[in-house]
């Protein structure tokens, strides 16, 4: 019961985080750049389903009024630093990310205190099993809504004008230009998306968890990793990848205790990183 | 052209020279004292460092206003110099340093949080300045013969061991099992060390030991083991994050134990952000407004606790009570000494031996309060589900009898 447990645990965190890894995923495919302040704008998005509880509106409302908010920030965001760093190597924008996520911090702890806080949803509990196994509602309704936004997010890019732009923009830039396709503003939107997954992730994460201003750069290190090891643009990939970190973890923390729970996690992408590297080198075509 | 530019830069780099070495002030200028301190008004401590300043603040000003401290015959006034140390050790250093050497301080108060207290207590001891601080209580800063630092405040160590005690009576005398999650930093681990002594100590068993990494905030795995093991006692420490994770996750995953023992519950506002949720929780506490301790300065706890909130609109935290209580050690101190002599005051700090509306103080040779228990309180909520904290242990100070065991959440 207990590995049926911490497999429903992990996945159900897994998903969570495999929706913030979507959004890294997706704007690290299509403008190249790896956005250290990911996890301030999850927390940011956070503190917005937290106002909105504090104003006694329901925090689980967040998960619409959070993304739109961020959508605006992530335009913002694009307009004042990334777009001028976006044709720049990967080194110039991860220094102007990690600017934005220490600005974010500080301004976030002005804003809003430094007190730790979360937004009470009051959804009960799950008991499967015969109450040997204990699902907080919070953390399904989490996984739920990424699912969902998720899988909207697959068909818009599939179906919608600015999808196909957005994946032709990933695919090849400079040629999606030749043909018409205004670039710049598939940036744009393309940042604007990721920071509205990033505020519906924290909403969902104000709801289940706590929220912090300096509680951002675990995300940001969580969503990289289960990037790294789905590879960009692969969705399934990092849906996977997401859930199976997160039973992992849990599986890790139980076995070998909670200690050693972070480490197994990076010791884990030690191992997938040397697998590709043994992978990739037996492919490897030299030019002679 | 480029000569210029040099001689320019040097002239500034002298007149800046002298326009701070000219605005520095002396220890004691004209009828004031001025004490130093730096303290996190920016960063992650932010909150508990402006509950510290306005703890400092409170008492400045009641001490002022109430005759201010008599030294040879003259009557002067405390001041105090701040800093903002942005929550980090190494500028806390840097600013301990700048206190001393160019604002001439010769005597200072503590910053928030045993991390920062530690950076900036070397410092201190190498100028031989007499250190009173009211916010580090890591173990760590006891055992490393420091001269000039005292804490008003009881050692981690002794946060929840109290919890201990109070299962095992409960317990007939017996041994119980304890199951713990502490956080891997300085404070939480002394506690933890504390809590294994007290195990050691009663015979008792630990069955769960987990370390909670710092930026996790899912202990979800911890508290299936809980389940699990089903102890007789589940202590948890990992300041205000550890506190709210823990009851979010012990409501929601419905675990059941007979006591639960936590620290930093009123600095996560416990009872305000989780309501009903955090009943029967039992904290450590460095004070509680109900202790019935007296001074001159602000008669008692609960004339402290309405009078603060007067002043700053909320209810006072034990941290500022601590940091209020840390200006009538310095204020008896100089007296007693009747002196500024720094090594005087150090040695008159060496021997206080007083009460405050915070509780007693007396310092043991490596500098903490041995003289002031740690009490414990129990969340208590009514029907309406407006919960209070009320002290519980030790007995001597408990307004409230403890409930215990705590009741099953299939009956709450």
């Amino acid at each position: 019961m207990i590995s049926v447990q911490a497999c429903l645990d992990g996945i159900l965190l897994g998903i969570l985080f495999a929706l913030i890894a979507y959004g890294m995923a997706l704007q690290w495919g299509v403008m190249n750049i790896i956005n250290i302040a990911q996890g301030d704008l999850v927390i940011l998005g956070g503190y917005i389903a937290y106002f909105m509880y504090l104003y006694g509106i329901h925090p689980a409302w967040g998960v619409i009024v959070a993304p739109v908010i961020m959508y605006f920030v992530g335009i913002a965001i694009y307009k004042l630093v990334i777009n001028k760093v976006v044709d720049r190597d990967l080194f110039i924008s991860i220094l102007a990310t990690f600017g934005i996520s220490i600005l974010f911090m500080q301004l976030m702890n002005f804003a809003f205190g430094a007190d730790v806080v979360l937004a009470n949803s009051d959804y009960g509990t799950t008991m499967l099993f015969n109450n040997n196994v204990v699902l907080p509602n919070s953390k399904i309704f989490s996984a739920f809504i990424s699912i969902l936004f998720a899988i909207c997010l697959v068909i818009y890019m599939k179906k919608s004008k600015l999808g196909r732009a957005i994946r032709a923009t990933a695919q090849n830039a400079r040629a999606a230009k030749i043909l018409g396709v205004d670039t710049e503003k598939v940036y744009a939107a393309t940042f604007g998306i990721n920071a509205a997954l990033c505020g519906v992730a924290g909403a969902l994460i104000s709801i289940t968890f706590t929220i912090h201003p300096y509680m951002g750069l675990p995300y940001t290190i969580r969503s990289f990793m289960i990037v790294i090891v789905a590879g960009l643009g692969n969705l399934p990939g990092v849906a996977m990848s997401g859930m199976g970190l997160g039973v992992f973890e849990e599986f890790a923390d139980y076995i070998l205790g909670t200690e050693f729970r972070i480490g197994s996690v990076f010791l884990l992408l030690v191992l997938i990183l040397i697998y590709r590297r043994f992978k990739l080198s037996r492919k490897r075509e030299y030019l002679k | 052209m480029r000569l210029n530019k040099i001689i320019l830069s040097f002239v500034s780099a002298l007149v800046i020279l002298f326009s701070t070495s000219v605005a520095s002030f002396a220890k004691v200028v004209g009828d004031k004292i001025i004490l130093g301190a730096a303290i996190s008004l920016t960063g992650k401590y932010s909150s508990n460092g402006v509950h510290t300043q306005n703890g400092y603040n409170m008492a400045v000003d009641r001490i002022n206003s109430m005759g201010g401290v008599k030294v040879g015959g003259k009557t002067y006034k405390f001041d105090i110099i701040y800093y903002d140390d942005e929550s980090n050790p190494k500028r806390a250093a840097q600013l301990a340093e700048r206190l001393i050497s160019q604002d001439g301080v010769e005597f200072m108060l503590g910053p928030y949080s045993s991390g920062l207290t530690k950076a900036i207590a070397p410092v201190t001891e190498k100028y031989g300045v007499p250190m009173v601080e009211a916010n580090g209580a890591s173990r760590s800063l006891f055992t490393k013969g420091y001269k000039y630092l005292f804490a008003v405040l009881a050692p981690a160590n002794l946060y929840l061991d109290v919890a201990i005690d109070l299962a095992v009576e409960k317990n007939n005398g017996k041994g119980v099992t304890v199951a713990m999650a502490f956080e891997q930093d300085a404070f939480s681990q002394d506690v933890r060390l504390g809590v294994l002594d007290a195990i050691k100590r009663t015979g008792s068993k630990k069955v769960i030991d987990d370390k909670l990494p710092k930026e996790l905030n899912d202990m979800a795995a911890t508290l299936v083991k809980v389940k699990q093991m089903k102890p007789d006692v589940l202590v948890v420490s990992g300041h205000t994050k550890g506190a709210l994770t823990a009851i979010r996750q012990i409501s929601e995953m419905k675990v059941d134990v007979p006591m639960l023992a936590m620290t930093h519950c009123d600095a996560a506002k416990l009872s305000k952000q989780h309501g009903k949720n955090s009943q029967y929780a039992l904290c450590a506490s460095q004070w509680h407004k109900t202790l019935t301790y007296k001074d001159d300065f602000f008669k008692d706890g609960m004339t402290y606790d309405a009078d603060f909130t007067k002043e700053f609109g909320y209810a006072p935290p034990y941290q500022a009570a601590e940091s209020s209580a840390a200006l009538l050690v310095f204020k008896d101190a100089f007296e007693r000494a009747n002196s500024f002599d720094q090594k005087k005051v150090r040695d008159a700090l060496a021997a206080t031996n007083m009460q405050t509306f915070y509780g007693n103080i007396k310092f043991a040779p490596g500098g903490q309060n041995v003289d002031k228990p740690m009490v414990l309180f129990q969340v208590m909520c009514d029907d309406a589900g407006k919960c209070e904290n009320k002290v519980v242990a030790p007995t001597k100070w408990a307004s409230a009898k403890l409930i215990h065991p705590i009741p099953s959440w299939s009956k709450r």
